[in-house]
């Protein structure tokens, strides 16, 4: 790390990390000089939806989001599979959602999880979504049946929005997604009739086709017309503590970081880790080349999609560190790996969640460490201390920064060992609007902008438009992914007692596809997608229902290649090998990743090339 | 006392964070389960139904199981509830025969295992553990001699069915459809 | 209309998924020697009883060698097959009436040694050469001498109990469609009594024996073929688990083995060379006689691994 500043300075060295060691060593970049961060949970992920919804409410939707499951009327999931993703607290309320009699609406080409729990289920045409939003404010508007109370005091630029979507019938929109027109009309009323106790559903991975910072925006307009946002039952007004900084000097100011890496973005509002991958391919006259990467907590290869140019520029940096606590497949690419003790072997930094009410919580470990494994926050140190950044780390326990900023909030690890988390009372006003309370959201034009002044200031459309996406070629089907609910990512495959639930993926194809390609439940295949690339291993199939023809399905994280997890070896196929195509947002530089064909091989093509 | 567990299927997301909460708490060895959750799919694309069920040893009024045991290892308890001594148990395997939902094992130690109610937990006065982690809390468990307690209540207010009920094993796992 | 039933958190147990795989072959082995045991025991019992020793020699004397012998290796196959053999004793330490494990427990604990009495009783004429050394060994064996027809008494109905428990110890399992008839018993019994004949056939020494044992054998075959199809009906018109158990044996992986090696090579065939021997022709009986114990140890063995496969679904 010395060699890397002192040869190009700080800036050149990149953090790309996830989850709890992020802090510890961002805290060590920021001392080091270097403010080249970035996370896949952005651009890989849950970024276009903070713009969508920030450049139409002015604020993002944040994590864990302020949506009010637990009280809704109606919930309208647009291809988010809440139960498969197990984001705990969305689970729970969804369960009480389900208790309280709330009709749920989904949307997915997919029989998910949620679609088995919702009174109506629309088996989109997969990419088509747009098409169906905007009909959806059509009817909205033109039956006039939005919030109109509501719009009319929180809203800017209706009646653009209203001339806008005039066209886009539900007739309009039956032949795009294949959803019959009484049936958007009939979802559209239910919706009006539950506001404004109804969530649209921002999502979470929501990086599928480019124009996503516009498909989250167009969601926003409609929970804006349905006057869902700071209303019971819709989004809530969230609260969280601020953590006392533990006292250390001040950072130096980096030239340049992960702004300006993103500058082609300008509605970027964190690092965009792929742009920190092309950064790192040597190019002439590079403005902002990356040197070196140190990675924490994410395993690149299963996360960002293009294989191809992840091995370019890991061929070409000049050192990579991994901190992981397992052996991932970019273990086997780094030149130092700091072994990370799990989550229940160390302190971590103290977690402040938004919520209704503010709250903290504190990790402590509850077992030793195992063989050499060390706590991210002692890796930080000891990489500090032997970079002169002592100051930086002016402590010999992080349990005394916990301790020191537990005091500060007036408790103190004694009484967070024994409650592990607390709430404070809310500080920032209700959770809701009160009826016609005036109210300044943080946009331009302090109101909810269905019509964005911003997008139209840097030249993009100020409204949702659609635009058609492409489609599979015959004998191609498009190539859907999602999560497990037994699995994180791909981080825990691994674990023996969830390995023992799931030890691999399957190819999910509608029995209709199976007898066309004569496939059989459990049968070994390989795919093949658009560009010639070919899984590394085979998958077997699923023949079930619950897929749509026109797509397959499977879940993310599986197929790992590194030999060292010995359970996960070789187990079902890895969708982001796969992903060789990406569309990427030019809002804010998310990778759109379900814009890839695969088709079905029944033969080893591997064994082929041996042969050959 | 007669306990009882009612699983809403309503509810449930398939997760198996029961099976991992039992295979901890009973350290039940790796390939092995007490608990399991199946998946049922029925109907053509678009028009599909779909059921998740966690599913276990069904503690029957009618145990086939307790009465083919040629040792008494297998028997009940009060509240109900199906239980294996491990060291009367001659590893012969007519129980698992018996069992028409295959909730037993044969322990790799040679007798035969399975589900207990989490006895253990329910004599400290705590729930199974399969319930008590239940993250969209689709399982109850209580007791059905009393008609106050949750489980009471929700199979009067609530559709339920049994597995297997023309076994005529008299199942106390309900599941609410 | 399409269905899929799958386990989702990945239940894969050893020996139950995705079919159950519990008893093995020292079952069906065990199976077969008891009921064999049972049906030699039965005809000297009888023989005893009714005063014909001098007659059937082959039955009362001979033959009575195997049943210590089979009950011993039934027993051992048994045990083998435990997972907890360390625990074998519980067994006697508990009489459960609705346990059909028990009961055999119980009645091969009386009829195993019965039956090594038996042959001890016959010492001195199976074995003329081998002169007992002890002069207590020579009493006892002259007090077995004179309490034979109370030992055939009791044989009598020990065997029938031990033939019959070899099916019901399956047919008392309601969760298994295939096991769960009441013909498993009889059918069990008279399968029994047909390899212990079949057994004396090819022991037997003289035309006499060998006739009778014939006679008995070709009877035994044509009940046994009657409660075969009986079971069949019964299962034919059963509930739909047992239409699939049915399908197994009629026309799934079984059906060769059971028709072939049971119904075919197993009754008919050596009941036609029965027939043709007892009406005059000259037949080799041994082969009709080993066709029946071959056929015997198959529908152990078909019924014990094919009963395993049929389950409840739900």
């Amino acid at each position: 790390m010395k060699g890397i500043k002192d040869k190009y300075g700080a800036e050149s060295m990149a953090l790309l990390k996830h989850g709890s060691p992020g802090s510890h060593l961002e805290h060590l970049f920021k001392a080091y000089g270097s403010d080249t961060i970035a996370e896949p949970a952005y651009a890989q992920c849950r970024g276009p939806r903070e713009t969508g919804f920030g450049l139409t409410f002015g604020a993002w939707v944040g994590s864990p989001e302020p949506t009010d499951i637990r009280d809704t009327k109606c919930l309208v999931l647009i291809g988010s599979h809440i139960g498969e993703n197990m984001h705990n607290t969305q689970v729970q309320e969804m369960s009480d959602a389900i208790d309280n009699n709330a009709t749920i609406i989904t949307v997915d080409p997919r029989y998910s999880t949620a679609a088995s729990k919702s009174k109506y289920w629309l088996p989109i045409k997969p990419s088509t979504d747009m098409a169906l939003l905007l009909s959806w404010m059509h009817v909205l508007i033109y039956e006039d049946i939005y919030d109109k109370a509501y719009v009319e005091q929180y809203g800017f630029g209706f009646d653009e929005l209203k001339e806008h979507v005039r066209s886009y019938t539900p007739e309009w929109a039956y032949g795009i997604t294949t959803i019959k027109p009484e049936e958007i009309r009939k979802t559209a009323r239910v919706m009006a009739a539950a506001a404004p106790s109804v969530i649209v559903h921002p999502g979470r991975h929501v990086v599928w086709y480019g124009d996503d910072s516009q498909r989250s925006r167009a969601i926003a307009i409609l929970n804006g017309l349905l006057g869902a946002w700071g209303r019971r039952g819709g989004f809530y007004f969230k609260e969280k503590i601020k953590i006392p900084t533990y006292p250390h000097p001040p950072f130096p100011q980096p030239k340049w970081g992960w702004e300006e890496l993103g500058e082609k973005y300008p509605f970027a509002e964190m690092g965009i880790t792929n742009e920190i991958v092309q950064a790192s391919i040597p190019k002439k006259d590079q403005k902002y080349p990356i040197k070196a990467w140190f990675i924490a907590g994410t395993n690149l290869l299963n996360t960002i999609p293009q294989h191809k140019i992840i091995e370019k520029a890991i061929d070409s940096v000049e050192f990579i560190v991994v901190v992981d606590t397992m052996p991932m497949e970019i273990t086997g690419y780094a030149d130092v790996v700091l072994p990370e003790c799990t989550y229940l072997e160390r302190y971590d930094g103290i977690r402040s969640a938004t919520n209704r009410e503010p709250s903290i919580a504190l990790r402590m470990p509850a077992a030793e460490p195992r063989f050499e494994s060390k706590p991210a926050w002692w890796i930080a140190k000891q990489l500090g201390e032997r970079l002169g950044l002592h100051d930086y780390f002016n402590y010999k326990d992080f349990k005394e920064v916990i301790a020191w900023q537990l005091k500060q909030l007036g408790t103190s690890l004694e009484e967070m060992e024994k409650v592990g988390v607390k709430k404070f009372k809310r500080k920032s006003g209700p959770l809701f609007l009160k009826e016609g309370q005036p109210y300044e959201f943080a946009t331009n034009s302090g109101k909810i902008e269905f019509y964005s002044t911003e997008l139209e200031e840097k030249g993009f459309d100020p409204m949702p438009i659609y635009t058609p996406h492409n489609e599979p070629d015959q004998g191609f089907y498009r190539l859907n992914y999602g999560r497990s609910p037994m699995h994180t990512f791909s981080r825990t495959v691994n674990n023996p007692n969830l390995n023992d639930l799931m030890d691999e993926n399957k190819l999910w194809v509608n029995s209709k596809v199976a007898r066309i390609e004569d496939l059989k439940n459990n049968q070994e295949v390989w795919l093949e997608n658009q560009d010639g690339i070919i899984s590394s291993f085979p998958i077997k199939v699923r023949v079930t229902e619950r897929i749509r023809w026109d797509s397959v399905y499977m879940y993310h994280g599986f197929g790992h290649s590194n030999k060292k997890l010995s359970r996960a070896h070789g187990k079902g196929a890895s969708d982001t090998q796969l992903i060789t195509k990406v569309t990427i947002d030019p809002l804010m530089g998310g990778t759109g990743m379900r814009g890839n064909f695969v088709k079905i091989l029944t033969e080893n093509p591997h064994k082929k090339e041996i042969v050959s | 006392m007669r306990y009882a567990m009612v699983i809403d299927t309503l509810k449930c997301v398939g997760c198996s964070d029961c099976v991992v909460a039992c295979q901890t708490e009973n350290s039940v060895p790796v390939g092995y389960c007490r608990d399991w959750v199946t998946e049922s799919v029925s109907g053509t694309y678009p028009t599909l139904e779909l059921e998740l069920k966690s599913e276990r040893c069904n503690h029957c009024d009618n145990a086939p199981c307790v009465r083919c045991c040629p040792t008494g290892a297998s028997h009940i308890v009060k509240g109900g509830i199906v239980l294996v001594i491990g060291d009367e148990c001659i590893g012969c395997g007519a129980c698992i025969e018996s069992c028409p939902y295959d909730a037993r094992y044969q322990h790799p130690d040679g007798y035969v295992d399975k589900c207990t109610f989490c006895h253990h937990r329910l004599e400290k006065g705590q729930l199974p553990a399969c319930v008590s982690v239940c993250p969209t809390k689709c399982m109850y468990f209580g007791d059905l001699d009393d008609p106050n307690s949750e489980v009471s209540k929700l199979l009067k207010r609530r559709k339920h069915k049994t597995l297997a009920p023309e076994a005529g094993t008299k199942p106390n796992v309900y599941y609410l459809i | 209309m399409q269905q899929e039933e799958i386990f989702i958190s990945g239940r894969n147990i050893p020996h139950i998924d995705p079919t159950l795989e519990i008893w093995h072959w020292p079952i069906s082995l065990y199976l077969f020697l008891g009921g064999l045991g049972a049906g030699l025991l039965f005809f000297a019992a009888i023989i005893t009883v009714l005063g014909k020793e001098e007659d059937y020699p082959t039955t009362v004397k001979y033959a009575t060698i195997i049943p210590p012998i089979a009950l011993s290796l039934g027993l051992l196959a048994l045990v083998y097959d435990l997972t907890h053999p360390l625990y074998t004793w519980q067994l006697y330490t508990t009489i459960r009436l609705e346990s059909p494990m028990s009961w055999g427990a119980w009645v091969l604990l009386v009829t195993t040694p019965l039956s090594f009495l038996w042959v001890f009783s016959y010492y001195s004429e199976l074995f003329p050469k081998w002169k007992l050394k002890f002069n207590f060994l020579n009493n006892f064996e002259k007090l077995l001498k004179k309490n034979r027809k109370n030992m055939a008494y009791a044989l009598i109905p020990l065997s029938i109990i031990l033939g019959i428990y070899t099916g019901i110890l399956l047919s008392a399992f309601n969760a298994r469609p295939l096991w769960n008839n009441a013909i498993l018993g009889p059918l069990f019994l008279t399968s029994g009594l047909s390899t212990g004949a079949a057994t004396i056939l090819l022991l037997a020494k003289t035309t006499k024996e060998r006739h009778l044992f014939s006679k008995i054998d070709l009877l035994l075959i044509i009940i046994e073929l009657g409660l075969i199809i009986h079971m069949i009906m019964s299962m034919a018109a059963g509930s739909e688990v047992q239409l699939e158990a049915m399908q197994l044996l009629i026309g799934g992986e079984f059906t060769l083995m059971f028709f072939g090696f049971v119904v075919i090579l197993g009754l008919i065939v050596p009941a036609i060379l029965e027939f043709t021997e007892i009406i005059g022709y000259k037949v080799p009986v041994a082969v009709p006689a080993i066709l029946i114990l071959i056929g015997g140890l198959v529908l152990r063995f078909v019924m014990v691994e094919a009963g395993q496969i049929t389950r409840y679904l739900y």
